[in-house]
């Protein structure tokens, strides 16, 4: 493992320093992808020891992180983490997580960031390898041996010829400080030697959440505290005209009726008189512009003004197709879909005087620590947010939003309020994963190879994560009047200066040659990648895979369009396309693993005309360009009559780099193949006219538990000695795609939209007759 | 308001309410228990289902005025961390959650129809969850955890 930032590092912390000093399209383009994620400097300095790690008195060690638990096990794996680099017990580890009083400021938990952040040679396990270090230089004076005849063992230094020789933890730091800056060159541990971490240690919080007892942000309860909800407005981009509060003359328990600007909440003694005060609660808007029809919403994003982007361009790409022996085109659509968090949004804040503290499941804790410094007029240091876990979030749901209200509220009456949302208000005023319009052309030779590769998209956006200083890319932002980041139109200037493909909105079939370098996983030469960002008329922002999700559903089903197309095997074709090893293993892994036929597609079932019909898909991403490796078999039945699909199988293989835990991983390729798979079946946000009409789960389908749930089976492959990667967001990125190539095996016909739902299969099958 | 007397968990209590508010309001806040959650309160979900005698209800939608003198059970009330439910210590063994916000229906809404019908055919098990939902799609363990109860309750 080097020591040198990679170019996602790079990137990644030059983004987050950037956002709060200017606006370039750059700087908006990785804000709106995912928010900052790198560490920045704090009142808790991150290049201090003890700012991540203390040794207690008992010898215990308590370790702080600004990387949180979401549900995805990070939390496991970051004591594992410590653990191991420090040697000591897992259950003498105690993290706290996200508290801008006490840990460092990392930005937000998101974008399959916190393992390359807190797992290789920077933050969380510099500071754990610092500590052993440092401990071993105490017990060197304290022993009178030297360093390198010491080794730390189970919360001990001791030494290694004489077991008698030896002092715990507590004793050599007794509870102080430990006064040194981080090193760069204590050295970690090797996976080889590895006892913790690496291993299927099972999640130490399932207990006391199977049994209850674990607390929700849901379940923060503060003395003295008051219950509020709000009104969110009647539909995009109306405002308030009128609130008569006279309507609740009568209402029980109503402490406040609170109004800025568009912004409008009701704060109550008890929680079920706060919902019926609302709902009571006579608000006049002043409506808002329309939206565009539905049914024609992805050719009304190509007449949108745009800010185009040119991620690469050989400047060859019309000559080539011109001269291709053959070309296929195709467009490619993806629908608006939504985190859907089962539990609403909940925060609790607490503002007194000039002082506020805020209980928060927000993904960033210091960025909403800002946010709400500024919508309260105090100063950042006032104001203390606490994380505390919510209902799993794929991205910013209405944590951020919540916090806000909270805040707002509780400003409002000088006393602690709990403010949860209802499920009508989280789902139509979240910030939806993008709609997504793509346009390709491949080039093929005599051959049928591929020599070109054309890309094109439009993707719709408007706000996003709100960052340290944008609150009105989240509703309650924009409501007290705050704007959101809006697309400023701009025609790109050239390609990009290096290759940088985070979105994944060019495929791993091209060569990625750009500013003298080529950072491809594939051996396409003649390539280009456009982007228009376009305005949306709905708030967006990342959801769990954003963008690298519907691009690869575009670039793999047109992959397996082409293989189809020369009669080649979709596996054996994509290999001949790529040159990335990695990448290639993976796949190869996968087809092993599912016991892969080498044939063309459409397969044989193709052929039948009724009943139920079988086939089978692959696709494969590196996430990010540079984040994860993963592959994925799709094995589905397609009930011709019904139009219904389901999978029977679902085969990912997976590589990013070390592994800290395989349960976890397991886990993660688990829950990001079938949350995959509801999203490629049947999640897509409704509007109408005026207002989103997919806003509970009648209207928004989510596969429930009782669906015929796939046999999911995961090829882990463990890769020591390269950067850790995450394993957040790889499976769920390729599911659609190899949904969709399995369909068309099955069926032979290719839909080019998801969700595939039984009306639109029913549809082409009888085009297609 | 009105008083209203309860059961939960096996101890008695006598809350003074509105008796429109629904069961999980004062679960969760009357008597601050965290399992019962708040998904949706259109009964859509599952969040916060309890069990009241022997059948799954979905508290959010169940105006506590109708339930005089009801036992109530709640996740918390099945077993602990050092002493849990069979089904419980089914799913810490198998994993079988991520956020863990939905546990409450899930667990409940099996274990009430597996008390009621131990010997349910997998797919007859799987009708019995078509309307709970775990949006982190901890799918798999979950229905593995409710099979390996299943069969221990049956040996």
């Amino acid at each position: 493992m080097s020591g040198t930032p990679s170019r996602r590092v790079f990137l990644k912390r030059s983004g987050a320093l950037i956002v709060s000093f200017g606006s370039s399209a750059l700087v908006e383009r990785l804000a709106l992808a995912q928010g900052p994620f790198g560490t920045r400097m704090s009142h808790v300095d991150p290049r201090q020891l003890d700012s991540w790690v203390a040794v207690n008195a008992d010898g215990s060690v308590t370790a702080r992180t600004g990387k949180c638990e979401l549900g995805q096990g990070i939390y496991t794996a970051q004591l594992q983490l410590i653990a191991e680099e420090l040697s000591v017990p897992l259950a003498r580890v105690k993290l706290i997580e996200c508290d801008t009083d006490v840990t460092p400021d990392q930005g937000t938990t998101s974008g399959s960031q916190s393992t390359p952040t807190n797992f290789n040679q920077r933050n969380l396990a510099q500071a754990a390898a610092t500590a052993r270090e440092h401990l071993i230089g105490l017990a060197s004076q304290r022993l009178g041996l030297p360093a390198s005849e010491l080794e730390a063992v189970d919360g001990v230094v001791r030494s290694k010829a004489d077991d008698a020789k030896r002092v715990g933890y507590g004793e050599l730091v007794a509870g102080r400080r430990l006064n040194v800056p981080l090193s760069a060159t204590a050295r970690r541990k090797a996976p080889g030697e590895w006892t913790v971490l690496g291993k299927p240690v099972p999640r130490v919080d399932l207990a006391e959440l199977a049994t209850g007892q674990f607390e929700f942000v849901h379940n923060v309860r503060v003395p003295g505290m008051l219950h509020g909800r709000v009104v969110r407005p009647q539909e995009p981009g109306a405002t308030v005209a009128a609130v008569d509060e006279s309507s609740l003359r009568g209402l029980q328990g109503v402490v406040k009726v609170v109004v800025r600007r568009s912004f409008v909440g009701v704060v109550a003694e008890k929680p079920w008189q706060a919902v019926r005060a609302v709902g009571q609660l006579r608000v006049t808007w002043a409506k808002g512009a329309g939206l565009p029809p539905q049914d024609d919403f992805y050719n009304h994003l190509r007449r949108q003004p745009a800010r185009d982007a040119l991620l690469v361009d050989s400047r060859d790409v019309d000559d080539t197709l011109a001269r291709a022996a053959q070309v296929v085109k195709a467009t490619y659509v993806h629908p608006y879909q939504m985190h859907g968090s089962v539990g609403t949004s909940c925060a609790v804040a607490d503002v007194s005087g000039d002082k506020a503290t805020v209980w928060s499941a927000t993904q960033s804790a210091y960025p909403t620590r800002s946010g709400i410094a500024l919508l309260l007029g105090l100063p950042a240091d006032n104001v203390r947010v606490v994380f505390v876990r919510g209902s799993g979030c794929y991205g910013i749901n209405g944590a951020d939003t919540v916090s806000y209200d909270a805040a707002l509220l509780s400003h409002a009456v000088g006393r602690p309020v709990r403010v949860q949302l209802n499920r009508q208000d989280e789902m139509a005023w979240e910030n939806y994963g993008s709609a997504y319009v793509i346009d390709q052309r491949v080039g093929l030779d005599g051959t049928g190879r591929i020599t070109t590769w054309d890309y094109e998209a439009w993707s719709p956006t408007l706000g996003g994560r709100p960052g340290y200083d944008r609150p009105g890319n989240v509703v309650t932002g924009w409501t007290a009047g705050y704007e959101p980041l809006s697309v400023t139109p701009a025609r790109a200037t050239g390609s990009a200066r290096s290759f940088n493909n985070g979105s994944n909105a060019a495929p791993s079939y091209v060569t990625g040659c750009t500013g003298g370098a080529c950072g491809g996983a594939g051996t396409v030469r003649s390539e280009r990648v456009l982007t228009h960002a376009v305005p949306s008329p709905f708030f967006t922002g990342p959801l769990r895979s954003p963008s690298r999700l519907q691009n690869t559903f575009a670039h793999e089903c047109l992959m397996d369009e082409v293989a189809a197309l020369v009669k080649a095997d979709p596996i054996a074709y994509r290999l001949r396309h790529l040159k990335d090893q990695r990448l290639m293993e993976v796949l190869r892994a996968a087809a092993k693993a599912a016991g892969w036929e080498a044939r063309p597609s459409p397969g044989p079932d193709s052929r039948r005309r009724a009943g139920v019909v079988r086939g089978r898909g692959c696709a494969c991403v590196i996430y990010e360009g540079d984040n994860g490796h993963v592959a994925i078999v799709a094995e589905v039945e397609v009930n011709r009559t019904s139009g219904r699909i389901g999978a029977k199988r679902l085969i990912v293989a997976q590589d990013c780099g070390p592994i800290s835990n395989p349960e976890g991983m397991r886990h993660q390729i688990e829950g990001g193949a079938l949350q995959g798979l509801s999203r490629a079946l049947g999640e897509e946000v409704t509007w109408d006219d005026r207002r989103v009409t997919s806003v509970d789960w009648q209207t928004y389908h989510s596969l429930p538990l009782g669906f015929d749930v796939p046999v999911v089976e995961s090829v882990l492959i463990d890769r020591p000695g390269v950067e850790a990667a995450g394993a957040g967001e790889t499976a769920i990125t390729v599911v659609a795609a190899a949904v969709g190539n399995a369909l068309f095996d099955a069926t032979g016909v290719r839909i080019r939209e998801v969700p595939f739902t039984p009306e639109r299969i029913k549809a082409a099958l009888s085009t297609r007759g | 308001m009105s008083t209203i007397a309860l059961k939960v968990n096996g101890r008695s209590h006598a809350v003074d309410v509105d008796p429109t508010t629904p069961l999980l309001y004062v679960l969760s806040d009357d008597l601050a228990l965290r399992g019962p959650k708040f998904g949706c309160g259109l009964g859509q979900c599952g969040a916060c289902t309890v069990i009241i005698g022997a059948r799954a209800v979905r508290s959010c939608i169940t105006a506590v005025g109708t339930l005089n003198g009801a036992e109530v059970t709640t996740l918390e009330g099945l077993g602990t961390p050092q002493a849990p439910h069979p089904i419980q210590r089914a799913f810490i063994d198998e994993q079988a959650a991520q956020c863990g916000f939905c546990l409450s229906g899930v667990i409940l809404t099996a274990k009430a129809f597996l008390d009621g019908q131990p010997r349910a055919s997998d797919a007859e098990i799987q009708r019995a969850l078509s309307s709970v939902l775990c949006r982190c799609f901890a799918h798999t363990r979950m229905l593995r955890a409710i099979k390996r109860y299943a069969r221990e309750r049956r040996a």
